[in-house]
């Protein structure tokens, strides 16, 4: 519980970082819980092509899809972090890669969601509510609805910071909400798709790239393929939410959103510059929690994968199975949870995207269940009608 | 919804509220707004007097400055009206239309302290005639004490006048040049700068009353230039009546029918407008003494006006276009909708000049206008995440809107960057 006198410190706290929250697409959510562990969860909007951050280079069919889009082997350099034989990281997840060489992360591959859509914005919804169908409201908040209430904790009360709450927190479970000021602007790669919607305008589409250039945006940022100007955003944003969740009477629950995901296009320069932030967000994550990360975890989620083929402009399209990540001083990491599918087509669902083995669910239940002790029940009440994916054991440390 | 329909919400309104029902029949659409009366002048507004007396009691209390001030109270209010029947009003065509209009005879808070009485101004001497004859609007916006104090005539004195002569002071031609040039017959009439100052003596006078009560238009005859005048051929006799009776002849001369109906075309059809559309408005005007709701349903039948997205929406249009398509409720109390205009570079009853706002996409299309645009709307979609974006861009633009643009909504990563590119789009900004 945030007293009240605490809450207006934490607060004005919180106005001292408005620069972070308003950068990009990167956004934070906080909750107050009567718990002294932390869950941080991190949604990758725009769907992350599992197979491109967790490679499953021992398949031997993986090259026959997407050679171009496969990093130079193990160590090479600039190549595949290796993850104990079979998969190997993305080399811009070099921060991932501490974290597992420390056991504290745990890849989930050939993981989805219980819906089988390819619509982002429908299967974010899904996602965040925990169900097949809509809600009225998301899963996280339950979560803090499934608490046990104590003598001390009284009402909940929760702080949010961001221009928006995202579905995952918003429920009855109370959220205070505060929004920065200031206009946000989008990042290079929608400019640049703006860009090429205007082309042809010929009154907007000259002065569109006019004032791109103004602004100093070049060739190169906008195809992706140079660091973008708010690359430390989501990295600022991640050592604001371990410093909030690290205080005493800081929130418990967190969600942080990124984007830049959709990679339908020049995937080799833009999955590499999505994940580079990632990796980088959840180092400073961890450093700004300190002592609380060993109470801590994190799942790292997105609504669905992408396709097992590249397409023809180098990318890949909307698929369905793909990776999460759960990482944290409480996690039995080291190692790739998985239940490998195979790549041969006839194992691929529909012929193209990877087959999931797990439900996202299954993975939740078994965190919330081991971390915050909730019963068969309350998990059942946090996902209704999710008895065929019971939760997943094993996860964190004994 | 066809495209006929989704073309005339926005060529001629202020585009679709929402998933409201279209009209089945355009043409009796845009007719009945312009049959029945203006909505506005049946709800509360502030009048020219009450505007008048902020401002009297301002010049007699200097302490009344900032939020005390009864002057930017009025003004506020005002403008709070003005911004909620843009984004509510089912009369959308009719408002397009006081906003030309308002455009045409501009009165600006660039100078004169006209903020208590610009929206008063509007309301009555703009509305009421909207869909009456050119005339009839000229001549209540001549008198009109916004214009009276925005171009000067207040500070004008006939040289020969009894004032004039004891007190040294002459003429200020500002408003008389302006109502040849811009509101009338424009120079292409022929007009010599000896036309100029006989008009601006003619109008000598016509000042207003800010010490006595009421305060008001008040025509002052101790300021009144002695003598006929000649403008452009015509002679003009002495009091108020002369002025009454040039406004009369200039709001009916075929310069005015030319230049009217060719900014009309501008504004409804074509940044260039085609002549044979002119030619088609100013016959309208000529045959029916300058009926403008004759010329306004003239404008509804032209071929050339059946071009889609010809127009660059100016930066209000956008912006109510916007914000009408998504519901977005912003706060419209203070000052967040009209700091977001003026953000987008059209703050509201602000033109820098007479002539108004621009009308040309050349005007608008600056490079980094168009970027404050998709900045603007990035930073509204943050509040977009329950809406479908699909949903929006067919219930907005219907059969306009580009397979391209519907390519890029399926395929963004998110809501907000599926709102930002639709709304960003080339025809969103268009109309």
């Amino acid at each position: 519980m945030v007293h009240p006198s605490m809450r207006l410190s934490r607060r004005s706290a919180l106005l001292g970082l408005a620069a972070s929250f308003t950068l990009g697409r990167a956004s934070l959510a906080v909750a107050a819980a009567p718990t002294e562990k932390r869950f941080v969860v991190v949604l990758l909007r725009g769907a992350l092509d599992g197979m491109g951050a967790v490679i499953p280079y021992g398949d031997s069919n993986l090259s026959t899809y997407r050679p171009e889009l496969i990093p130079g082997a193990v160590g090479t350099q600039g190549g595949m972090l290796d993850l104990g034989g079979f998969y190997g990281l993305h080399p811009a997840l070099a921060g991932f890669h501490q974290i597992y060489q420390a056991g504290e992360l745990l890849p989930v591959h050939a993981v989805a969601g219980p819906y089988r859509i390819r619509s982002h914005f429908e299967a974010q919804d899904l996602m965040e509510y925990g169900s097949e169908h809509a809600m009225s409201s998301g899963w996280l908040n339950r979560v803090a609805e499934q608490m046990p209430t104590t003598s001390k904790t009284g009402t909940q009360t929760a702080l949010s910071v961001g221009a928006t709450l995202p579905l995952l927190l918003r429920g009855p479970a109370k959220v205070g909400s505060w929004l920065p000021k200031s206009f946000s602007r989008p990042e290079a790669d929608l400019y640049a798709r703006l860009q090429a919607l205007h082309h042809a305008d010929p009154v907007t589409g000259p002065a569109l790239a006019e004032g791109l250039k103004e602004r100093g945006f070049t060739d190169a940022t906008l195809s992706g393929s140079a660091e973008q100007a708010n690359k430390y955003a989501f990295q600022s944003l991640c050592a604001s939410a371990g410093h909030l969740l690290a205080a005493a009477d800081g929130p418990r629950l967190a969600a942080l959103e990124i984007g830049g995901w959709d990679t339908h296009v020049g995937q080799k320069n833009r999955l590499g510059g999505a994940l580079k932030p990632l990796g980088d967000g959840m180092t400073a994550l961890k450093s700004a929690l300190g002592d609380a990360w060993r109470q801590t975890v994190v799942l790292v989620m997105t609504e669905f994968g992408r396709t097992v083929r590249a397409n023809g402009s180098g990318g890949t399209d909307h698929g369905t199975g793909t990776v999460a990540f759960i990482m944290g001083g409480a996690v039995a990491g080291g190692r790739v949870q998985a239940n490998w599918p195979g790549l041969s087509s006839s194992n691929l669902f529909e012929n193209r995207d990877l087959q999931p083995t797990a439900d996202l669910r299954s993975v939740t239940k078994g965190i919330l269940a081991h971390h915050f002790g909730l019963n068969t029940q309350a998990l059942a009440r946090i996902f209704p009608e999710s008895e065929r994916a019971a939760a997943l054991g094993g996860l964190l440390r004994a | 919804m066809d495209t006929r329909t989704a073309h005339a919400l926005i060529r001629f309104g202020l585009g679709r509220k929402g998933t409201e029902a279209p009209p089945s029949d355009m043409q009796a659409w845009l007719a009945a707004q312009l049959n029945a009366p203006d909505p506005v002048l049946s709800q509360p507004g502030a009048t020219t007097l009450e505007g008048m007396l902020a401002l009297q009691e301002q010049r007699n209390n200097k302490e009344l400055r900032g939020e005390a001030s009864p002057v930017r109270k009025i003004f506020r209010q005002e403008q709070v009206r003005y911004i909620d029947n843009l984004l509510t009003t089912d009369a959308p065509f009719r408002e397009r239309l006081v906003a030309f209009w308002a455009n045409h005879f501009t009165v600006s808070l660039k100078r004169g302290e006209v903020a208590a009485i610009v929206y008063p101004y509007i309301r009555e001497a703009i509305r009421p005639h909207v869909t009456s004859r050119f005339v009839d609007m000229l001549q209540a916006v001549m008198r009109h004490p916004a214009m009276l104090l925005y171009l000067d005539n207040a500070q004008s004195f006939g040289p020969d006048s009894a004032v004039g002569k004891r007190q040294k002071k002459g003429l200020n031609e500002n408003l008389a040049r302006e109502c040849l040039e811009l509101h009338t017959v424009t120079p292409s009439s022929g007009y010599t700068q000896a036309d100029v100052t006989a008009f601006a003596n003619v109008l000598t006078g016509w000042s207003i009353e800010l010490k006595m009560h009421p305060p008001g238009f008040v025509y002052r005859p101790f300021v009144h230039e002695p003598g006929t005048q000649i403008v452009m051929g015509q002679n003009f006799g002495e009091g108020q009546e002369a002025g009454i009776a040039a406004l009369n002849w200039l709001g009916q001369h075929p310069s005015t029918y030319r230049n009217i109906a060719t900014k009309l075309v501008r504004h409804f059809v074509a940044d260039t407008p085609p002549p044979a559309s002119v030619a088609r408005v100013e016959a309208v005007l000529r045959e029916t003494h300058g009926d403008l709701k004759a010329a306004s349903l003239e404008l509804t039948r032209l071929p050339d006006a059946w071009h889609p997205l010809t127009k660059l929406r100016g930066p209000v249009d956008y912006a109510v276009a916007v914000l009408r398509a998504t519901g977005i409720q912003v706060d419209r109390e203070k000052t967040t909708i009209p700091a977001q205009l003026a953000g987008l570079g059209q703050p509201l009853q602000t033109a820098p000049l007479p002539n108004g706002w621009p009308d040309t996409a050349a005007d608008w299309a600056g490079s980094e206008a168009i970027l404050r645009r998709i900045d603007w709307v990035y930073g509204l979609t943050a509040r977009t995440q329950t809406m479908d974006p699909m949903e929006v861009a067919t219930a907005s633009l219907g059969p306009l809107l580009s397979p391209t643009t519907a390519e890029q909504i399926r395929l963004a990563g998110s809501r907000r960057d599926a709102m930002t590119l639709l709304l960003a789009s080339p025809e969103f900004l268009r109309r």
